[in-house]
């Protein structure tokens, strides 16, 4: 209600002071919204269209795909599809990505938590350069852990194993969630934390349940950004696994054998990495634009 | 930011997260340093060699390409995905299921894994296979990205215009929702210009999170790898070899150690001196916004 007085209002200081008529005005903000709605579509249209391709690839047989330009499927076959789930070697990169991705996660946000809690709320020696510091290795290249990443891994003997990649991960993601997590604790006022400690509540206690309920839709976005980060990257997880822990996006380039590239098989394996990814941004849809700003509008 | 307890036993908090973040982030550094200053030839046979390598690396006259071609890339997304992000951002509708339908086909290009990013271009711009390739074949355009340099550097930028404006339109998307209605209003009431009401009460709001986007494309686009190893392999030639490539080829492809190590610590140097400016750029934006704060 309050907007529109509020709209009713701005319609009357306007009517008196401009010398557009209120119709004049609603018909050049239709016109002014119809046309941005056209360079939005346009831009999705021209957006979506690589991804379409793919979509219609992984719809064809190989000797169509490769016979003639068709803008769809001609004969449609889920051949490709079928291909990737009945056979283990191919279904095995998306569990071993899987695994990596929700360890990954578990364990970031585990150590995460407590750290954002205390960057929101303390001051304490050495916050601001640890802080520096975390972000460092957020900005670092993967390609330079390369190296000393297979070399520890494989000293430790942890080298192939899902976990190997997990920790890996941890390089970035742990800086990231702490930064997101930041965001939304210090939006929560101080004054909570002091009256529960005043009504006799532990900090362990407090932090369970008071706390992180309060911030669930921001530990549900960090959880998105770890999702996102750790299931894109894959210089690391390549390196350090050889054969039991393959991410889906090495088993991907087996496409290509001394007989040509099996293209609808590749576009299908293609699709099928984007399907999880579509999954988890419908869950924080509604959060998700607060996330994108870590937290912090 | 300003009314933080002074309190030593957070580091307790902290303690867990450091402990982690060493082990992946402080003990392969520390091995990257070793081998800079070292020659390793065997398990028990290894030499000093103080900064032979890093004066090796930096005459490098085929590095020294990578790092303009890197630069040069680098401005050039930034300077399309900046202004395009805010654009996007600016039409996208603000409520309703139109909102959230948008809002998840934007996002989408983020989701992907990047040697798909790469595969789906690659497939796309393919002459004989790809819808992009053939088209413009079609109308008369000699394109192929495996033989002209130009075409490849075109494809690559359009390909990391297509998978990371999303990031920027968010985030500036998500500053734009946090303008307060009335500011409109009075804009309104004001008769302000579009322009103005962009300059004055958008653009303003919108810099905090244009710094974030600025960082992290940045950032990302300097260690920018699978995308464009798929695509182009670097090529034609060594036209789109980017750092992280030069890196990986040298470190795992050749078995360089000492030169990758210490190639890997000027890499490192550089991200580090860009990260400080930004940091220091965030900071003091955020000082300015609560001058009475401590911190």
């Amino acid at each position: 209600m309050y907007r529109i007085e509020n709209t009713q209002q701005g319609e009357k200081y306007n009517t008196i002071f401009s010398r557009t008529t209120p119709a004049q005005r609603r018909k050049r903000n239709a016109r002014s919204r119809l046309r941005s709605r056209v360079l939005l579509s346009l831009y999705l249209f021209l957006m979506i269209l690589p991804i379409y391709w793919l979509i219609n690839m992984s719809l064809q047989t190989n000797s169509e795909i490769l016979g003639s330009m068709t803008l769809w499927p001609q004969n449609l076959t889920f051949d490709n599809y079928l291909r990737i789930f009945n056979n283990p070697s191919w279904y095995m990169g998306y569990v071993n990505s899987m695994m990596y991705v929700s360890m990954n996660m578990l364990i970031t946000i585990c150590v995460a938590l407590p750290a954002a809690y205390a960057f929101s709320r303390y001051r304490f020696i050495g916050d601001k350069h640890l802080f520096f510091w975390l972000l460092t290795n957020l900005m670092a290249p993967p390609a330079v852990f390369l190296l000393p990443y297979f070399q520890l891994y494989y000293s430790v003997g942890l080298f192939d194993t899902h976990i190997a990649v997990a920790l890996a991960h941890c390089l970035f993601n742990i800086p990231l969630a702490i930064w997101i997590l930041e965001g939304f604790m210090s939006s929560v006022p101080k004054e909570i934390d002091e009256t529960a400690y005043i009504d006799g509540y532990s900090f362990p206690h407090f932090f369970i349940k008071i706390f992180i309920p309060m911030i669930r839709s921001g530990i549900g976005v960090t959880l998105f950004f770890l999702f996102m980060f750790s299931w894109v990257e894959l210089l690391l997880a390549r390196t350090l696994t050889a054969t039991n822990a393959q991410p889906i996006g090495m088993i991907m380039t087996r496409t290509s054998t001394a007989s040509g590239i099996d293209w609808g098989t590749l576009a299908a394996a293609g699709v099928l990495t984007i399907v999880p990814g579509i999954l988890v941004v419908y869950f924080v849809r509604n959060h998700i634009a607060k996330g994108f700003a870590l937290g912090r509008t | 930011m300003n009314n933080k307890v002074q309190n030593n036993r957070a580091w307790l908090l902290v303690l867990p997260m450091l402990v982690l973040v060493a082990f992946s982030a402080i003990i392969p550094l520390m091995t990257v340093v070793n081998y800079s200053v070292q020659d390793v030839l065997g398990p028990n046979a290894r030499f000093f060699t103080g900064t032979e390598w890093f004066e090796s690396i930096l005459n490098d006259s085929a590095l020294r390409a990578a790092f303009a071609r890197q630069i040069l890339f680098s401005l050039t997304i930034l300077a399309i995905q900046v202004p395009l992000g805010i654009g996007i951002a600016l039409i996208m509708p603000k409520r309703g299921w139109q909102a959230s339908a948008v809002l998840i086909l934007i996002t989408l290009p983020l989701l992907i894994p990047w040697n798909v990013v790469g595969s789906i271009w690659q497939i796309f711009t393919r002459g004989d296979i790809g819808l992009m390739g053939w088209g413009l074949r079609e109308l008369g355009i000699n394109y192929n990205i495996t033989r002209n340099a130009g075409d490849a550097w075109a494809t690559i930028i359009l390909m990391d215009v297509w998978h990371w404006t999303p990031l920027v339109a968010m985030l500036c998307y998500s500053g734009l929702r946090s303008i307060p209605e009335a500011y409109y209003q009075a804009a309104r009431i004001d008769r302000a210009s579009k322009w103005a009401v962009f300059r004055y009460i958008q653009l303003p709001k919108l810099t905090n999170v244009l710094v974030i986007a600025v960082l992290l494309r940045f950032m990302h686009s300097f260690m920018i790898y699978a995308e464009p190893f798929v695509l182009t392999g670097g090529g034609p030639g060594s036209s789109t070899t980017f750092l992280s490539q030069s890196l990986a080829t040298m470190a795992i492809g050749q078995q360089d150690l000492g030169p990758s190590a210490a190639f890997s610590i000027i890499y490192f140097l550089v991200i580090l001196l860009v990260s400080w400016v930004f940091y220091t750029t965030i900071m003091h934006m955020q000082k300015d916004k609560n001058p009475h704060g401590g911190a």
